[in-house]
């Protein structure tokens, strides 16, 4: 099997929907003749013409409602969000439009659109190059958000999205684009959204994580085995909406929960499988549930030693993981 | 008699005849649902009422077997054009299981019904414009030749969603049809406090595309040039930016009270020029609208309104637990 990294996934993912289904096209700012300014649609210009990988004008309404509009007439956009920080100008077609299209239709229409967009921090990006922004999104019935830690993953993960006939928001981590190094196969497969995955079995204590803090967890884990610690670590990769049975399940396993994500502390994704976590598992817990993420300002500034305070790492999850161990 | 203006549009008598039956659906349905309203059977409406004549010259210059509709709110003239019937719209003013626009989940005039080609569409203005250019893209994409018309209010011309939408099917020589239904207010506010151009039409040289300003109670200038746009959009030749002038008859919705910001004597000036009136007058002028046809229409028309409302208001309500279906794909 090929090693490829997390970024090479996302393209050949899109190369091979767009061979398969010629209702599948790309757009977004630059995605074009420059194959994104990360180069997540290199080469599909030249392979698929401009029609099918259309640059669009600066404007991130239009992106998702242009999206939308041909989504509901049937075709498969996969429309690029250039940062995730850049979405909020699209907020109102995706929350107020993809999201409540077929409930408020009483399934009449749908909108088969898949958003991409890099989030997340540790690259030098500042406030507004370094935003996690799937919370602002997770309160909304009619979405589904996928946030891969793999190169598989995101391949399984992204023509599952693709395929799936409602809005699917796809985040993929900036810097795991190619830290992240992965065998993938390369012929067709798909993964379920909706799922969660056990990335490391363990039974002294859970981590339940998503996106690049997966492997920050892991490495950490690695670690921690060296000192007779042995976690078990649960990959959301659909943050929206939740695996609760998944959830339970690790949460019950070890009894031990620590769940860490990159964005901020309040009213983020862990919070809610916390709840889901106290509302199901309270005979299981041996130890208060915990949380480690970034703390709660406004984004991750630019300074090194800011940023470096901010961001999750390996070190920060170790610790809060023999932390817990040690409870 | 008067000059015949339709002929030369390519309008036979029998076409105008029933253009003008629609309108006048459009107004009977409309002052039903306020009577409705006012009695305390359905707690919302929100009016066509001054629009009628833009709104049915507009679609009849269409191909109604093809081309896509992304109305607005008020556009009960062009969704009942496009093949919605009137007891759809009823069903969807008492909130019925039948409504075919949401089964009773939207309040009334948030339009749609896939199999007319009429667009779901929301409360939040004007998110149907990027829509419309999605559709219209999607069209170019697969080598149809439908155009997509979007309505919305002059007030929704400030919003991002109609520059971005606007801006985009200009670059990409779209087959959209913006269509501004000028009707003074948005909600209280005139006009001269939205827009700092003289006309909404004005902002098209601004998105490298026609626009044009017609009179929005003359259902034929309307028509006419919807026609061209639809020309111009079938030959590849891009989007077209139409603004109609008319006037919002009633205030903004039942809720609203439009005493409190116009007076009274402007509505009394601009009910002289009510389509449902003067395009009346025309076609009576050119003995297409006889007594007898009129007669036979207003009775024709008013036992649909009434059977319509008898229909759906002993029609069923949604089952209560149904909320829980349709958030996604089942």
């Amino acid at each position: 099997m090929a090693v490829i990294s997390y970024i090479q996934a996302v393209t050949q993912a899109l190369r091979e929907e767009m061979k398969r289904d010629d209702k599948v096209f790309v757009l977004g700012e630059d995605v074009g003749k420059r194959g994104g300014v990360f180069r997540a649609t290199d080469g599909l210009y030249d392979e698929f013409g401009e029609d099918r990988v259309l640059d669009t004008p600066l404007a991130e309404s239009a992106i998702a409602g242009v999206g939308i509009g041909a989504a509901m007439y049937g075709m498969r956009p996969v429309a690029e969000m250039q940062f995730a920080d850049f979405i909020m100008p699209a907020v109102n077609q995706i929350i107020s439009e993809a999201a409540k299209t077929r409930y408020r239709s009483n399934n009449d229409w749908s909108v088969p659109m898949t958003i991409r967009a890099p989030y997340g921090g540790g690259v030098h990006g500042a406030l507004y190059h370094s935003q996690s922004v799937e919370a602002v999104f997770a309160n909304q019935p009619g979405l589904k958000i996928v946030m891969p830690s793999t190169p598989y993953d995101v391949k399984g993960l992204l023509k599952a999205s693709i395929r799936d006939n409602d809005p699917v928001l796809f985040f993929e981590h900036k810097r795991a684009y190619r830290l992240i190094k992965g065998e993938v196969p390369e012929e067709d497969y798909t993964l379920p959204i909706g799922k969660a995955d056990v990335k490391r079995e363990g039974s002294d204590i859970t981590v339940i994580t998503y996106g690049l803090c997966v492997h920050f967890a892991l490495q950490a884990a690695e670690k921690l085995a060296e000192e007779g610690i042995d976690a078990h670590i649960l990959d959301l990769r659909t943050v929206y909406p939740l695996d609760q049975q998944g959830i339970i399940e690790a949460a019950s396993k070890t009894g031990k929960v620590l769940l860490v994500t990159e964005d901020n502390k309040e009213g983020g994704i862990i919070s809610e499988v916390s709840a889901i976590i106290s509302e199901n598992c309270l005979f299981d817990l041996d130890a208060p549930v915990q949380r480690l993420a970034g703390p709660d300002v406004p984004s991750m500034p630019y300074a090194p030693t800011m940023e470096k305070f901010f961001m999750m790492n390996p070190d920060k999850v170790e610790k809060a993981m023999r932390d817990l161990a040690e409870f | 008699m008067a000059e015949n203006r339709h002929k030369s549009l390519g309008l036979s008598d029998e076409e105008v005849l029933d253009l003008f039956r629609t309108m006048l659906m459009a107004r009977k349905i409309d002052e039903r649902m306020w009577l409705l309203n006012r009695a305390g059977k359905i707690p919302f409406v929100i009016s066509c009422q001054g629009q009628e004549a833009a709104q049915v010259g507009a679609s009849y210059a269409l191909d109604r077997t093809k081309d896509y509709a992304l109305p607005y709110y008020r556009d009960m003239g062009v969704v009942l054009s496009f093949g919605m019937t009137p007891q759809d719209l009823m069903l969807s003013g008492f909130a019925k299981a039948e409504d075919p626009n949401s089964g009773g989940r939207q309040m009334p005039g948030h339009f749609g019904q896939k199999k007319n080609r009429i667009v779901t569409g929301s409360s939040p203005v004007t998110t149907q414009v990027p829509h419309a250019v999605g559709i219209a893209l999607a069209g170019k994409m697969e080598k149809k030749d439908f155009v997509s018309l979007v309505t919305f209010g002059e007030g929704s011309s400030n919003q991002g969603d109609f520059h971005e939408g606007a801006n985009f099917a200009g670059v990409h020589k779209l087959p959209v049809i913006f269509m501004v239904e000028n009707n003074k207010y948005a909600i209280s506010v005139p006009v001269s406090k939205q827009l700092a151009c003289e006309k909404v039409s004005d902002r098209a040289i601004g998105y490298g595309m026609p626009g044009f300003t017609v009179d929005g109670n003359d259902p034929l200038a309307v028509y006419e040039a919807v026609k061209a746009a639809a020309d111009r959009c079938r030959n590849g030749e891009g989007p077209t930016l139409i603004e109609t002038v008319s006037y919002r008859l009633t205030p903004h919705s039942s809720d609203d009270d439009d005493r409190t910001y116009r007076e009274r004597e402007e509505v009394d000036e601009a009910k002289k020029k009510d389509s449902i009136v003067t395009f009346a007058n025309y076609l009576r002028e050119q003995n297409i609208l006889t007594e007898e046809i009129e007669t036979e229409m207003n009775e024709e028309i008013n036992q649909i309104v009434n059977d319509a409302t008898d229909y759906a208001e002993n029609a069923s309500y949604a089952e209560a637990e149904s909320a829980m279906k349709y958030v996604y794909e089942e």
